[in-house]
């Protein structure tokens, strides 16, 4: 890893190679599309200097982090977008105390949300918080910019906030690393309760020493590399200021306007977008999502153009970026019925959240969701699941239409969650619930690993990040020391059974807790499963079986097949056909 | 901009996309060209297509190519070469896809992606010593061989 040859990296490798470079002590985060292969690449070079791992969720990573920091060590915590909102409690405290070793905290934004519930811009928090806020653009600035972010992390004595997007992270491109920092990783915490405290008397004057440091680090941006003039300002009719990867687009598509690239994006460098302004004659301002430099830019009373407001959804590409330079309108998408129909995401075959859901729709429950692969849930066929919102929100959403709606209603609803979004966000959820005496039921479909982000690593599963056996906490302890008195586990291949107990706890008067453990498909891939095929001769071609929605099933002539190389054997299908026209397969 | 060439690689969950791009990568960084890739991962193992991007060039600034530009669709799923057509360039545009009968000279059917690289290797004009060195590198060690056989099967292959 301290190759100084050409590598060809995605931007979280380079990410997590540049905070190795920086001689970085830990690295923790929460799993989360786009970021998460930080922290595995970190893990995975082995280093026993680097204390690697997975928190339980952001807020808890980076109070771990804080901690890290506070004692001096240099600290990498990573998260999606939305993992920010989780750890804004700490992270708007933690501006005012700053840290003494360097923590640089990813938040690893997804415009278009291409696997997210929304597609907050979360340059507003750099705003918010008072942080400094870097925007790489490529695989190359990835690390670079990580290294400087560690560095001017410790300049200044505070988090610095790191913004890949989607196309940054995911994206691989050529990297020349530099030496590596030689840092004695040796820390001593050292008591600093001025500092560190954050009690009103302390906190008053910590936040005028932040408003100082925000005044020095507007300074620091104004004569930062990070922001640099591309191209013959001089003599051009019209200039553009852009960052992130939409400074590549307008570079794609427009390799001659002068661009000013702003790698800082908080502070902004008022003063040299002011002098580019007046050097351009023009400035038009191309960004992702909300119009954040734009606003400030024209706060600061800096005259300045900026794109059609369709272009605040979703993420810009080369085309978009086009129409945006020709003051256009974003483009309406145009149907192309001569195309194949599209292919949405599905659960896998023999995955056993279909099983959970094939009951949850044939009792015709109302279903509070969670952020997980159990989302999928709510696509057609199944088509059972009534809200999504962020981690842990299924509890809270159960508990509140139970408390409104009426009886009859209030019985037939419940909520599901996956086990490591349990862990992450359902504790607090199941207090409410025990202490305000609800009735209704949870199910925690306890895959056993964090599936739709690629199967990481959580309290539950025994393992730690770098591999390492843990205590494997069972999320049905959980809750009995939360205080349910009624928690049962069952396996969801289980139908009858899991039936009985869900009838069972809508019915009773008690909190109830149904644990539905099987484990994820792509940890089993490859072990022995059983087969099921289609009878021709008695199979009446009805469809039963096709609307459970399991890839391994088509309509073939005059009835369906199962496509054995898919089936994963879980038996879904034979059970919901009347007419027993699909058996299993003698091994 | 027009001195960057651009790869579309297109299939299904499990087909290689992935892995067939970062061969390709290997190959043309070797070959001294600015490269960039880019893809969208986190739901293809859950039966989506997969689509890839390869650029390269003496400057690529965008990881994604701009519409109908593709000088290359490399199609490892019939229905996704369909899908993708739309984006190959109108006049300078190549679909890249193992006919049956290139697969029928396969041992194995999982070297289609091989094949089609050795399909597009006939238009870029790398020696196949860099091709062979980048599988040798990025398949797993029990099927290199037969990926080789497999690339070299599409290199020779005519329609």
């Amino acid at each position: 890893m301290t190759d100084s040859a050409k590598l060809f990296l995605y931007g979280n490798e380079a990410v997590a190679l540049a905070a190795a470079h920086a001689g970085v002590k830990m690295g923790t985060g929460y799993p989360g599309t786009p970021s998460t292969e930080i922290l595995e690449t970190l893990a995975g070079f082995g280093d026993p200097a680097i204390v690697a791992r997975w928190a339980p969720n952001e807020k808890v990573a980076l109070e771990v982090g804080l901690g890290a920091a506070f004692a001096g060590a240099r600290t990498l915590v990573t998260m999606k977008h939305v993992g920010v909102n989780v750890a804004a409690d700490p992270l708007f405290t933690a501006a005012y105390t700053g840290v003494r070793g360097g923590l640089v905290l990813v938040t690893a934004d997804d415009p278009a949300m291409h696997s997210s519930q929304n597609e907050q811009d979360n340059r507003h928090y750099a705003e918010a918080a008072g942080l400094p806020m870097l925007e790489p653009a490529s695989s190359q600035e990835a690390y670079d910019f990580t290294r400087l972010a560690f560095e001017l992390s410790e300049r200044y004595e505070t988090i610095v906030l790191l913004r890949p997007t989607t196309r940054t992270c995911h994206s691989k491109g050529i990297v020349t690393p530099r030496a590596p920092d030689a840092i004695e990783r040796r820390y001593v915490f050292e008591r600093d309760i001025p500092r560190l405290v954050m009690v009103p008397g302390n906190a008053r004057k910590r936040h005028k020493a932040l408003e100082a440091k925000l005044e020095e680090l507007a300074a620091c941006s104004n004569a930062s590399e990070l922001n640099v003039c591309v191209g013959e300002a001089k003599g051009a009719s019209i200039g553009v200021v852009a960052s992130g990867v939409a400074y590549q687009y307008v570079r794609e598509v427009a390799p001659d306007l002068p661009v000013l690239k702003v790698g800082m994006c908080w502070p902004l460098p008022l003063q040299r977008i002011a002098e580019f302004t007046k050097a351009v004659g023009e400035v038009l301002v191309v960004e992702e999502l909300s119009d954040f430099m734009l606003d400030h830019i024209r706060a600061a009373g800096i005259p300045a153009r900026g794109k059609h407001p369709s272009f605040r959804l979703g993420e810009l590409s080369p085309d978009r970026v086009e129409r945006i330079l020709a003051g256009k309108p974003a483009a309406e998408p145009k149907p192309r019925e001569d195309l194949p129909p599209p292919r949405p995401p599905v659960l896998c075959p023999g995955c056993g959240h279909r099983s959970v859901f094939a009951i949850l729709k044939k009792l015709k429950l109302t279903v509070t969701g969670d952020i997980g692969c159990y989302t999928l849930g709510a696509l057609p066929p199944l088509a059972n699941l009534d809200t999504c919102i962020c981690m842990g929100a299924s509890i809270g959403n159960a508990l509140g239409i139970e408390r409104v709606v009426e009886p009859e209603q209030a019985r037939r609803v419940v909520a599901v969650i996956g086990d490591s979004t349990f862990f992450h966000s359902g504790l607090t959820g199941v207090l409410d619930a025990v202490y305000n005496g609800s009735s209704g039921t949870l199910l925690i479909l306890d895959n056993r690993t964090t599936a739709m982000t690629g199967g990481q690593a959580h309290p539950g599963t025994g393992k730690r990040l770098d591999g390492a056996d843990a205590p494997a906490i069972d999320p049905a302890d959980v809750c009995r020391g939360l205080g349910v008195r009624d928690v049962k586990v069952v396996d969801p291949y289980d139908r009858a059974a899991l039936e009985q107990m869900l009838n069972e706890s809508l019915a009773n008067d008690a909190f109830s807790v149904i644990v539905c453990r099987h484990p994820c498909l792509l940890l089993t891939r490859g072990e022995k499963r059983d087969l099921y095929r289609v009878e021709p001769q008695v199979c009446k071609d009805c469809g039963a079986c096709l609307r459970v929605g399991c890839p391994a099933l088509c309509q073939a002539e005059g009835h369906v097949e199962i496509l054995t190389a898919y089936c994963a054997g879980c038996g879904l299908c034979a059970d919901v056909c009347k007419f027993g026209a699909i058996v299993k397969v003698d091994a | 901009m027009s001195d960057t060439v651009n790869v579309l690689i297109v299939g299904v969950g499990g087909q290689g996309v992935l892995r067939t791009s970062q061969v390709l990568a290997d190959v043309l960084v070797g070959a001294g060209h600015d490269v960039k890739q880019s893809e969208v991962h986190g739901m293809s193992q859950r039966g989506g297509s997969v689509v890839s991007q390869v650029r390269f060039g003496p400057q690529v600034h965008s990881p994604l190519a701009p519409e109908g530009a593709a000088h290359y669709v490399i199609a490892l799923d019939e229905a996704e070469g369909r899908r993708a057509a739309p984006q190959l360039h109108t006049e300078s545009g190549t679909l890249i896809d193992v006919p049956p009968k290139l697969l029928e000279q396969l041992a194995d059917p999982r070297g289609r992606n091989m094949a089609a690289l050795g399909r597009l290797s006939r238009h870029l004009g790398i020696p196949s010593q860099a091709w062979h060195e980048a599988i040798r590198h990025r398949m797993p060690a029990r099927s290199i061989e037969a990926n080789i056989a497999a690339f070299g099967a599409g290199a020779l292959f005519d329609d």
